[in-house]
């Protein structure tokens, strides 16, 4: 018996998602094993993670709060892996976008007392290119010297989480604690519930603008990759480097403004962050969003509007996770979805069956004898 | 500051590394990146310390953290070698996948308090050199010693043996390996697999002799990718490897320990602990990953020796390949 | 069907090897019903084929005949679906190649099967069982410079792969079958890379195997070479057999044309009269490296005119791949390039593109199209940027299908639509979409660049028409080929490179082939009195645009 893996010719419209429904039911079932295994109850836990998580209005707003800045870093990751450009550094992107945000109320950039319509955008402005500047690094280092940019970014990450323990430990630190001060509220990103006084219904829906950011980025970033020579370039680059120089196109550029963008992105998701749900800037504020921002792109199939349905999934899990005991269990679920999802993909994209005989030999590449008369 | 005790100590973080990066060469020789490393190790780190725990048997521990090690590098085996997903995704799934896990299974393990390690002593007569001794032969972790040994035997299974030439070819050129009746993807899986015996016993080397104790994922803060980059810096050579581990052992230790110094010339140390500037010295090993391997590449590309050709790339017989 | 008749004697060249053809004695080898199916395809359709000992046997047929299939079941690369193979009559079942070369049956692949960062000696040492783990370099060194000698395969046993030529990288790939004791070799398409000299070196190496009792299986759709080498015949088409074992000294080239492609070959094309305009493309004193940093092109000067075809001959690796990139800018150089005064060398390959120069490359699948993106996507890689495909940074999806389906349609790519992913496409049909997507740009100027590698004959004739309609259309077209043939067919201008420069310029009509292949292996030199040997490059007015005759004769 051997394993037999053939592409398919034509992949039929409802498998790619049925795929992944199934990838995500499967990955769900063997978390809950490792769950039963080390004592938990996984039926509990999983009606707790969807009650917790979708359970009334209120909690579906939190959803929608953690959502954001994986929506944001979703839509990072998306962008760079189009490219194939693995931009594992959204974290530290993240980091440094919040704190290019908190620069500008805590240095302070501005002065005291700016109004919001000033302090925000400006906040937004320093966040993503803070990002940018973080993306820069690994994209310029890639273009011109031809690092590897995964081992760059996920060094910058460890630095950018230092980074900003040098400054909430230090200069901006609140009293000795590990956190800055809280911002003023003009730099505070709108919330629903601030409009409780006008529409009661709202009140204590902590959902913010940040949320809007993300979907407005989601549409812009799908625009640009699906309908923009920017795009198309980007999806050439992605399938085949040496077909889309022979189309004229500028790779090394082309790679450091993809990660300048990504970066910036990420960057913004760290200002969200700090400005419409921390309100300060403080130590160890992100769960690791940059890394299930991994997951998220992977889970959409590098699709930017599918990325609002994963990052919305996985922000569910994160706020219901916390509460789940043994406290790794989100963690492990993401890795074993990652892994489903993978595997999903390889019945998506090829017919996998069993052979009888023990011919390893004659698995026959698409075209059959044309490659093998070539 | 004892500059020998730091570079002795420093051996010995090293070791670490070496065990890691080593393993990673071995993977990427045959062709398969695995990204997983930190994932692996955290395992292995996890398994040992906690059969350490319930058993007091150390070489238990050891023995069990390089099967977790090596089991869990083997779904990343299956998935990259036989169903040819992106071995980057692939890796990286095995990083969250191992870290979750070891999380799961660590849980509570922080307070284990005191618990069996891996022997310490000093080689006779070597430890007496002048210098070389007290830095390598005194006082050293039996896994210390192993290292020694495993560096070179590495090396001499890679290039002078017939195991060691096939593993080339299958990384270099799986095509022409197959055509010769090498078993490409038995190769491959039996590299990873070695590769994740090595994470495994490289978080073994943490929990059960560098730094006993379990910190969940901060047990092995990042070091799975330092190894990663090391392979890039080492030019997937073993001896570079391991000169490359020892100097990063050296450097991480040197970033402890220079917080234990109160004052240097009679200026203040400001890298004090609970000094802020400490978290600028804390980036050190990190940037300095990054300097390495901008330094690995560059070489890389004059000498024109780079990553083996096939790294990354699924072999599937009969169709177009390196 | 009767395999293995009982001949008489061979024909009349029999070598005096070892009792070559007594009647009791069981074929060396010999295939009976042989079956392959592939997805789509029947690639063998119950073929016989056997091997005398001491012989060599030519397998006749054109790309996609089958050839190449079967003789991977041979080696043990594939697995028939059906039929038996018995070796010195004794039935054999091969699961891997190594069961073949156990079995004493070794091929050489037209794809060199070789690790490159290694020596040749660690290469012929590969996939041994013996010694088992210690390898002593020195002494295996030693056994590999004595086999070479023996059989006169010059080549240096601690040389890396990547050093050498394709030719050499070919004697190490039969020095590794010899040191197996493979007894039947398979050779297939071995002289495709070779120039003429260097392939009558290897007829004498295949000679000397022969005469020491070994068996050849020489897989070529060349007749005149199989005409030269071989003792008997086989001639596949379309998986079939459709002659079996023929005595090479019974049968006539013509006789074999007919077998192998059912119908006479087709000559020369009818080509419209030669009507150079002005200059377009000028290369002046052009040196380039190859990607190992070596030198590839050492002042190479050339001219292409409008309405003509320039031809380059030259053996694989003598620097035409390199002239291609560094005139699509896709290559760094030295001196300059013009396209109609238009400096484009050292620009990024977009200036070439803008200034009007299509590129034919000879990486199909790598270089010259995106395999997961669609054919739609495919067709505008060269036109993305312009109206009527962009709206300034706006990609028109609607009018990229529409452009699409019409080039579909025009060039005949046969896809189920223009959103199939390119990967699924055949070579012929990907080979059409890459022609169609050049040519309708009007460029100027194309580089085509092994044009019709590994298509089949329909194929190859769509796209040898479609470089002519474009040079009787205006266009300066700069054909590089191995295949000299081809070149013949289609250039106006042979011009023949080697090592880096170009050594010889001829007027594609008078053109002497003995004299080109002589100067394709560098061996034209010395000879006195030759046209192209002294200007590298000066060849404007002394090709001869005078000479413009109104068909070529067959």
């Amino acid at each position: 018996m051997t394993l037999r893996i053939e592409p398919r010719m034509s992949v039929p419209r409802w498998l790619s998602p049925a795929a992944t429904i199934l990838a995500l039911v499967v990955a769900l079932a063997i978390s809950g094993g490792v769950i039963a295994f080390v004592g938990g109850d996984p039926i509990r836990s999983y009606l707790h993670i969807v009650g917790a998580a979708f359970g009334s209005v209120g909690v579906i707003s939190d959803t929608l709060v953690k959502a954001t800045p994986l929506l944001l870093t979703g839509l990072a990751c998306t962008l760079a892996f189009r490219m194939r450009l693995w931009n594992i550094g959204a974290e530290g992107q993240l980091l440094l976008g919040a704190w290019g945000a908190s620069a500008v109320v805590l240095f302070p950039l501005l002065p005291a007392g700016t109004p919001g319509f000033i302090l925000i955008p400006a906040m937004m402005l320093a966040g993503a290119l803070a990002g940018a500047v973080w993306g820069l690094i690994p994209g310029a280092l890639r273009a011109l010297l031809g690092v590897n940019e995964i081992i760059v970014t996920l060094m910058l990450n460890y630095v950018a989480l230092l980074w900003i323990q040098f400054w909430v430990f230090g200069a901006w630190s609140e009293g000795g604690f590990q956190q800055s001060e809280q911002f003023p509220p003009e730099a505070f990103l709108p919330r629903l519930t601030d409009f409780a006084s006008a529409v009661p219904a709202l009140g204590g829906l902590t959902v913010h603008l940040g949320f809007l950011f993300g979907v407005g980025a989601a549409i812009l970033v799908w625009l640009v990759l699906e309908r923009s020579r920017w795009g198309y370039e980007i999806r050439l680059v992605g399938d085949s480097p040496e077909a889309a120089r022979y189309a004229g196109v500028d790779i090394k550029r082309l790679i450091i403004v993809v990660f300048a963008a990504s970066g910036a992105l990420a960057g913004l998701a760290g200002m969200s962050e700090v400005s419409g749900v921390v309100h300060r800037l403080q130590d160890r504020f992100s769960p690791g969003y940059g890394y299930t921002a991994i997951i998220i792109a992977y889970l959409a199939r590098y699709d930017p509007l599918k990325v609002i349905i994963a990052s919305i999934l996985f922000g569910a899990l994160i706020l219901a996770g916390r509460e789940i005991q043994p406290s790794g269990v989100p963690a492990m679920i993401q890795g074993v979805i990652l892994f489903c999802l993978i595997v999903a993909d390889v019945f998506v994209r090829y017919r996998v069956r069993l052979v009888r005989t023990g011919a390893a030999a004659g698995a026959g590449a698409p075209g059959g004898s044309a490659t093998s008369e070539a | 500051m004892d500059v020998t005790l730091l570079l002795a100590a420093g051996i010995a973080t090293g070791t670490v590394l070496l065990f890691a990066a080593v393993g990673e060469i071995f993977a990427e020789r045959s062709g398969i990146l695995n990204l997983g490393v930190e994932g692996m190790m955290l395992m292995g780190a996890v398994a040992g310390f906690s059969t350490a725990v319930s058993t007091g048997n150390a070489w238990l521990g050891l023995a069990l953290a390089m099967l977790a090690g090596g089991l869990i590098s083997l779904i990343h085996a299956v998935v990259t070698i036989h169903l040819r997903a992106d071995q980057v995704v692939s890796g990286l799934a095995l990083t969250f996948l191992g870290t979750g896990l070891a999380r799961v299974l660590g849980e509570g393990l922080s307070n284990a308090g005191e618990t069996a390690r891996m022997p310490v002593f000093s080689i006779p007569l070597l430890a007496d050199i002048p210098i070389v001794g007290p830095v390598f032969f005194h006082d050293q972790s039996v896994l210390v010693y192993v290292g020694y040994i495993l560096v070179p035997l590495a090396w001499f299974w890679i290039n002078r043996t017939r195991p060691g030439l096939h593993l080339r070819a299958v990384g270099e050129a799986p095509a022409a390996a197959d055509a010769q009746g090498i078993n490409v993807y038995r190769t491959r899986y039996v590299y990873v697999f070695v590769g994740g015996l090595l994470a495994g016993l490289a978080g073994a080397t943490i929990t059960l002799a560098v730094s006993p104790g379990w910190f969940s994922d901060l047990t092995t803060g990042g070091r799975g990718w330092i190894a990663v980059g090391l392979v890039i810096f080492a030019q997937w050579s073993p001896l570079r490897a391991a000169f490359g581990a020892y100097l990063f052992g050296a450097i991480t230790r040197f970033v402890l320990d220079v917080q234990g110094v109160q004052s240097v010339f009679g200026i203040e140390n400001p890298f004090l602990p609970g000094r802020s500037a400490t978290f600028l010295l804390g980036m050190l090993p990190y940037l300095l990953v990054i300097v390495v391997v901008v330094l690995g590449s560059r070489e890389a590309a004059r000498k024109r020796v780079g990553a083996p050709a096939a790294l990354g790339t699924p072999y599937v017989r009969g169709e177009r390949g390196v | 069907m009767t395999a293995a008749p009982p001949s008489p004697p061979g024909p009349g060249l029999g070598p005096p090897g070892p009792d070559p053809a007594a009647p009791e004695r069981p074929p060396a080898l010999e295939a009976i019903g042989i079956v392959k199916r592939f997805p789509g395809v029947l690639a063998n359709d119950g073929v016989d084929f056997d091997v005398r000992p001491g012989e060599v046997h030519a397998l006749l047929g054109e790309n996609g005949a089958g050839k190449s299939t079967l003789m991977n079941i041979l080696a043990g690369l594939y697995r028939p679906d059906e039929g038996e193979i018995r070796v010195d009559g004794a039935p054999v079942s091969f699961g891997s190649p190594r069961d073949a070369i156990d079995a004493g049956l070794g091929m050489v692949h037209q794809h060199f099967t070789l690790v490159p960062s290694q020596t040749v000696t660690e290469n012929i040492l590969l996939g041994l069982r013996r010694p088992r783990f210690y390898l002593d370099a020195g002494r295996s060194e030693g056994e590999v410079a004595r086999l070479a000698t023996e059989f006169g395969l010059r080549v240096h046993p601690k040389a890396k792969i990547w050093q050498l030529s394709v030719g050499e990288q070919q004697r190490v790939e039969i020095l590794k079958l010899l040191y197996r004791g493979a007894q039947i070799l398979i050779l297939d398409e071995p002289t495709a890379v070779l120039a003429p000299q260097e392939a009558e070196e290897l007829f004498r190496t295949l000679r000397a195997m022969t005469d020491a009792g070994r068996s050849v299986v020489f897989i070529s759709h060349k007749l005149t070479e199989v005409m030269a080498i071989a003792d008997r015949v086989t001639v596949m088409r379309r998986g079939r057999v459709t002659a079996a074992g023929q005595p090479a000294a019974g049968v006539t080239k013509r006789d074999l044309a007919q077998l192998m492609v059912g119908r006479d070959i087709v000559g020369l094309y009818d080509k419209a009269p030669f009507q150079p305009g002005d200059v377009l493309l000028s290369a002046s004193d052009v040196e380039a490296d190859n990607d190992r940093a070596l030198p590839a092109l050492r002042g190479v000067s050339l001219e292409v005119r409008s309405g003509e075809i320039v031809g380059i001959a030259a053996v694989a690796g003598n620097g035409q791949a390199e002239l291609a990139e560094v005139i699509t800018g896709l290559r760094p150089c030295r001196g300059v390039i013009r396209i109609g005064g238009d400096v484009v060398s050292n620009r990024p390959p977009k200036h070439a593109i803008k200034a009007g120069v299509a590129h034919v490359p000879e990486d199909r699948t790598g270089v010259g199209s995106a395999p997961n993106l669609s054919v739609a996507d495919n067709l505008i890689m060269k036109r993305f940027r312009e109206p009527p495909v962009s709206r300034g940074w706006l990609i028109d999806d609607g009018r990229t299908r529409t452009l699409a389906e019409e080039l579909k349609d025009e060039y005949a790519i046969a896809a189920p639509s223009v959103d199939t992913r390119a990967r699924l496409l055949s070579g012929g049909n990907l080979q059409r979409l890459i022609l169609g997507r050049e040519i309708e740009t009007r460029p100027a100027m194309m580089v085509a660049v092994q044009p019709t590698r590994g298509l089949d004959v329909g194929a190859i004739e769509t796209v040898h028409r479609l470089l002519l309609e474009r040079r009787d259309g205006g266009a300066g077209i700069l054909l590089i080929s191995e295949d000299l043939d081809e070149i013949l067919a289609l250039a106006d201008r042979v011009d023949v490179m080697y090592e880096g420069r170009i050594v010889g310029s001829f007027d594609a009509q008078t053109a002497d082939i003995q004299q080109i292949g002589l100067l394709m292996t560098g061996a034209g030199g010395d000879e006195p009195g030759d046209e192209g040997v002294a200007g590298a490059g000066d060849l404007g007015p002394a090709a001869g645009p005078d000479v413009a005759e109104t068909e070529a004769s067959t």
